[in-house]
């Protein structure tokens, strides 16, 4: 089996020094070959750590990372839009869009494609791959036989693809801030509070079920999508890029549990009994894979 | 300038209640995954559409074709046949929200009106221009999260029209980004075109005479025994966080979209279309809406105040409100 392990972007609100630290480790420990990097949910939050990337950059490409830029995925006021457009300027780095307003400024300089951008079919890929998309990470719901179809047009095109296998599942944005409204707040008078909650906020039913969690403008599953055992079937559809997002806990050891299952020297079933035994904080799920349920585990079938 | 009223169709009778009630155009969809509101029970048969088309041609109506969720790889064809299928019928437009699908509206049908849909999430004047510029859409719905102020500064930066909402479900999280239904249910708003599907909801009453409502395995809300129970979609669920101590409805409460009191600043703002939501509806909402909106819109061009009374009865929780539209603290 083949293929690349990357680490996409932290989702939530860290502060500096707890990035700066998870990235020191994941540049001198982790076995990924590709790490996304900026702030994809709230422009609020980028001042924080704007001054650190240089050297977050440099400490990540001198252990032998290959860093890609991420973008904002709301777009809307006029800070934001400001900050697209000189994200498209980025000359010096690989850049992953997440926002259709970059496709406007892009205009065919090479570019990645991020998971929010609704790349579900092959026309689109096509098109977009013809104004210089290199790259695509699918949406993180769609099911194996969507994956089949992408990744066999991802070939023809000659575009990279790159599916989700590790993290909380991005499942809806807003304009309004969750977080700020949960603090009887909004989100120009937040306080940051987002900070509170490096792995999310989460929501539970009022009969007791733990069910979602909250990122400031993002609502993900509580669950982590976890698709190490089915990684074999998606190398030999032709997908070449495995993604783990960031979550609160010791990524460095989830990166070696993956890094072992790409090269052959586990199996899934042992590759997913050494994530259980992490004691990781939320049950794992793979339903979307399986065009299930996405919050739903399906275990794998005897071959 | 002289706005469009832009009215739900969900069937063939519908249609012709909302032409009659003084729709300008109406929008619809196909028995299929190829739109939004796939529901059981709504939506068009080819027939039906060439009905509806004479229908609302004969009374000076136009009829939009909604073509607005996301193929997904393999089933291109049916989205495809969908488009060529409207064109062949002498829809007046279609509303897409797919690049493939736009771009296949554009390279095969060059005349055919081009609609950019909510579900395409175009938020800034960038995204709407690179719509317009690849695709030559001439009309772009916008997202239900910008304020009538922000409205008229992206009205004076792009080169087509805009459509908004008026009336109707409050969505609120970005349309097209959403895959709650499916975490939930392993229906897809954006592949399937479903949404908290009612095959899926359950009322489960408890020994204390209080009802749980749920979606899939979930629990959405509970409401007393004197309480009336909504319908359990999850962006309008009540639920617990560690900052407080009581349930709460972490998103939105269950409110309905209602900006007959901004009408004059939309339209001083050049909206050139108002979307009326429902096309789940019933014929007596869409004939009292339609009715009311027309003759609030006539109204406001005549100079004169609105009159919209008797429209709270209709929404949600017959609560209503003006949403992100009013002021940038609803964010």
């Amino acid at each position: 089996m083949s293929g690349k392990l990357t680490l996409g972007p932290i989702l939530y609100h860290w502060d500096a020094d707890a990035k700066r630290d998870f990235y020191a480790r994941i540049a001198d420990e982790a076995p990924v070959d590709t790490v996304y990097l900026g702030e994809v949910i709230c422009s609020k939050r980028t001042p924080f750590f704007e001054s650190h990337l240089p050297e977050v950059i440099d400490r990540l490409e001198r252990g032998g990372k290959q860093v890609v830029l991420s973008s904002l995925s709301e777009v809307v006021i006029p800070r934001e839009r400001n900050m697209m457009r000189d994200f498209c300027d980025i000359e010096d780095h690989e850049i992953e869009i997440n926002n259709t307003a970059g496709l406007f400024h892009i205009d065919g300089k090479k570019h990645r494609l991020g998971p929010l951008m609704n790349v579900y079919n092959e026309a689109t890929l096509k098109w977009l791959s013809g104004k210089g998309a290199t790259h695509v990470t699918l949406p993180v719901e769609v099911p194996r036989s969507v994956v089949g179809g992408m990744a066999a047009g991802a070939r023809d095109q000659g575009v990279g693809v790159e599916v989700q296998v590790f993290g909380r599942a991005s499942l809806a944005v807003s304009a309004r801030c969750y977080h700020a409204r949960a603090h009887r707040r909004t989100k120009d008078n937040c306080q940051f509070v987002c900070e509170e909650n490096p792995d999310g906020m989460p929501l539970t039913t009022v009969t007791g079920q733990p069910f979602l969690v909250v990122n400031g403008i993002q609502t993900l599953s509580y669950s982590y999508l976890c698709l190490v055992e089915e990684i074999d079937d998606m190398a030999a559809m032709g997908v070449g890029h495995f993604r783990l997002m960031p979550q609160d806990i010791d990524m460095v050891a989830v990166a070696h549990v993956f890094a072992d299952r790409i090269e052959g020297r586990i199996g899934g079933a042992e590759a997913r009994a050494r994530l259980e035994a992490m004691n990781l904080p939320a049950p794992l799920s793979n339903g979307f894979w399986h065009g299930r349920e996405g919050h739903r585990w399906q275990p794998r079938m005897a071959s | 300038m002289r706005p469009e009223l832009i009215c739900p169709a969900g069937t063939p009778a519908a249609l012709r209640t909302a032409v009659d009630a003084g729709a300008d155009a109406v929008y619809c969809g196909f028995k299929n995954a190829t739109n939004a509101r796939n529901f059981p029970g709504l939506n068009f048969t080819p027939e039906e559409l060439a009905q509806g088309v004479q229908y609302a041609h004969a009374r000076g109506a136009k009829v939009l074709l909604a073509v607005n969720s996301f193929p997904t790889a393999g089933r291109f064809d049916l989205w495809r046949d969908a488009v060529d299928t409207g064109a062949r019928l002498g829809v007046d437009a279609v509303i897409v929200a797919d690049i493939g699908v736009a771009a296949y509206v554009a390279e095969r049908h060059p005349g055919l009106r081009l609609h950019l849909s909510v579900q395409a999430a175009a938020s800034s004047p960038e995204a709407i221009r690179y719509y317009v510029r690849e695709f030559g859409v001439r009309r772009v719905v916008l997202p239900r999260i910008l304020t009538v102020a922000e409205i008229r500064q992206v009205k004076k930066e792009i080169p087509c029209e805009i459509e908004t909402f008026i009336f109707g479900n409050h969505g609120l999280m970005v349309e097209g980004r959403c895959s709650l239904t499916n975490y939930v249910t392993g229906l897809s708003t954006n592949m399937d075109g479903v949404c908290s599907p009612a095959a899926q909801v359950h009322y489960d009453k408890e020994p204390d005479g209080c009802v749980a409502t749920r979606l899939g395995d979930f629990t959405i809300d509970r409401f007393g025994p004197d309480e009336q129970a909504g319908y359990p979609t999850i962006c309008k669920g009540r639920y617990h966080v560690p900052a407080r101590d009581d349930a709460y409805y972490a998103f939105e409460e269950p409110v309905s979209l209602n900006l007959a009191e901004l009408l004059p600043q939309l339209i001083e703002a050049g909206v050139e279309a108002f979307k009326i939501e429902g096309r789940q509806r019933s014929r007596a909402y869409v004939r009292q809406v339609v009715g009311n909106f027309r003759k609030a819109v006539d109204q406001v061009l005549a100079g004169e105040a609105p009159e919209l009374a008797d429209l709270v009865a209709l929404t949600e929780g017959q609560k209503q409100t003006v949403g992100a539209f009013g002021s940038k603290k609803w964010r």
